[in-house]
């Protein structure tokens, strides 16, 4: 069956374990006449949340306020879906705790561990055995609203 | 077998979750309107800043020691709750939720139960970033006393299986008799008289004169001691006999408007509480108060009344509150203080309905469903006009940190 007309949508503000944003497909475009057994057929509501949250009892929402990685598509006030459960690899963009503060950085972990900012105008951050630093989680979605 | 899952200092340690800076200091979190300190984070506990110190005289630490104050931020807290207790689900066959921050599990059938708890922890600390204690036992009384020893000797790693007899033993003899599950301080003063110092004097007592003299209950826990069960996972508690809605006023009520409105308000609690419980009500009580530390005259004073018959509706008990406020008003006192209890409470299934009150119940239930169901969707809150739109009489909330994790517009900020 195609999908024909988006006769509603409704966008709510919580992640699925407290609420649930959706935004609902009807099935069928409303017609005079005779009805068709299938108009009264909606299908399971698209949910967002499916598309941003993998583990929702591990999944926070965080909002970006710095320009530090702007080349990697990441702009200030976007909101980042954190997934705590996800083991951060080389390569990926994590959430981390430096110096006391929440960060958003691309992990290194080889040749050294590191923090690379993804904006030319940023220095890496080196991190050595005993800086004070967590790795929070790995990003695995970006949310931006346009105004 | 059982497991109890605590979660360590719950309310400090998720103030701590968005404030990395927050993570080694000293953090203390007050109970409703700012009374006294309900949760500390371990610098804090360092200080010596005893559980249940009232807030004013946190002043001197704060100053001092650069303490952080939080008022309760319910909001959070709940959703970390439910955070924890869904891993919880997860990985252990049955759970039940016990409180806040506490869960029973049932983990019959683990061979590696000290692995089983490692896991477990691991997992909460990496999803949630909430450090939590395991005790585990084969009854809920031994689990519970695991549990505390889980978080009171660092070397056992957060996590004690409590299986050995032997070990049991050990822990019983050194474990102070009101540490028991569901033994007060109260309770213990007068076991202490019958010469029970320890958890262990308990359950060495014979359970029948403890029986005669005390309660089942605690015949029961002294059985559990022994090792032999007697409370099951999601034994259903008794239903409760009333229901109770009160808080002291951010600012003293002078007029009676203002207290209708307060009191409207907790009937629309505690009315929420009984539905949540499939319960009915069938009589209640308003009390009012003045404080008895100020130096006017103290007043306080208490009506209760009834309805024809079991109701679950909001409006029938707002009609109940306001005439039984009015006749124990008094004006010219400054109330510090009102609450409401619901008496009389029964299963809203095998109900018998007097013939008055038969009509129209069905149309009450479907209208609070529908109530209840748009205040828990988290999207809108609908409440009554007659609480009043922008009462003078709510909590004192001065130091509430953002509802990080549930409102978009006070999620955390990252550089």
């Amino acid at each position: 069956m195609q999908i024909q007309k988006i006769k509603e949508i409704e966008i709510v503000g919580r992640p699925e374990a407290t609420a649930g944003a959706f935004v609902r497909l009807a099935t069928e475009s409303v017609s005079a006449g005779f009805p068709s057994p299938a108009e009264d057929y909606i299908e399971q509501a698209l949910d967002v949340n499916d598309l941003l949250v993998t583990n929702p009892p591990a999944t926070f929402f965080v909002k970006v306020a710095g320009s530090s990685m702007v080349e990697a598509g990441i702009h200030p006030d976007d909101i980042l879906a954190v997934d705590r459960s996800r083991e951060a690899r080389h390569g990926d963009i994590v959430i981390a705790i430096v110096n006391g503060e929440l960060t958003v950085k691309e992990l290194a972990t080889t040749p050294t561990l590191r923090l690379i900012p993804r904006n030319s105008a940023y220095e890496p951050i080196v991190l050595r055995e005993h800086d004070d630093f967590e790795i929070v989680g790995k990003v695995t979605g970006l949310v931006r609203r346009f105004k | 077998m059982f497991a109890l899952v605590d979660c360590n200092n719950f309310y400090a340690s998720c103030e701590q979750l968005f404030r990395p800076d927050l993570r080694h200091r000293p953090v203390v979190v007050l109970s409703n309107n700012d009374g006294c300190v309900v949760s500390r984070s371990p610098a804090a506990k360092a200080l010596g800043i005893p559980m249940g110190e009232p807030a004013y005289r946190l002043r001197e630490a704060i100053a001092r020691h650069d303490v952080e104050v939080f008022s309760s931020n319910y909001a959070l807290y709940a959703d970390i709750s439910q955070r924890v207790m869904r891993i919880l689900a997860e990985l252990a066959p049955e759970v039940e939720l016990y409180s806040i921050d506490e869960a029973f599990l049932d983990v019959g059938g683990i061979a590696d139960l000290e692995a089983f708890g490692q896991r477990l922890r691991t997992t909460v600390r990496q999803w949630t970033g909430i450090t939590v204690a395991i005790g585990m036992a084969p009854t809920k009384t031994l689990a519970k006393l695991a549990n505390a020893a889980a978080k009171r000797f660092p070397a056992t790693g957060g996590v004690v299986d409590l299986r050995d007899r032997k070990r049991q033993l050990r822990l019983l003899r050194i474990m102070p008799v009101e540490e028991v599950w569901g033994v007060g301080r109260r309770l213990s003063r007068r076991l202490r008289l019958m010469g029970i110092e320890t958890a262990f004097d308990l359950g060495a007592r014979d359970k029948g004169e403890l029986r005669r003299r005390f309660s089942v209950t605690l015949a029961r826990t002294a059985a559990e001691l022994d090792g032999v069960p007697c409370f099951g996972l999601d034994e259903a508690p008794p239903p409760r006999k009333q229901i109770i809605s009160s808080r002291s006023f951010g600012e003293r009520v002078t007029g009676l408007a203002a207290m209708h409105q307060a009191v409207c308000a907790y009937t629309a609690t505690a009315c929420e509480k009984l539905r949540r419980g499939r319960q009915y009500a069938r009589s209640m009580s308003v009390f009012i108060q003045t404080s008895p530390h100020a130096a006017a005259p103290y007043y306080g004073n208490a009506a209760h009344g009834s309805l024809p018959g079991p109701s679950g509706d909001t409006r029938d008990f707002h009609r109940l509150s306001r005439r039984l406020l009015e006749s124990i008003w008094k004006e010219g006192h400054a109330y510090v203080k009102a609450g409401v209890m619901l008496h009389d409470c029964c299963p809203t299934t095998p109900l018998q309905l007097s013939l008055l009150g038969k009509q129209g119940l069905h149309a009450s239930d479907t209208l609070m469903a529908a109530l209840d169901r748009i205040n828990h969707s988290g999207r809108g809150r609908v409440f009554w006009a007659n609480q009043g739109i922008d009462p003078s009489w709510t909590m004192f909330r001065n130091h509430l940190s953002p509802a990080y994790t549930t409102n978009w517009s006070a999620i955390p900020c990252v550089r």
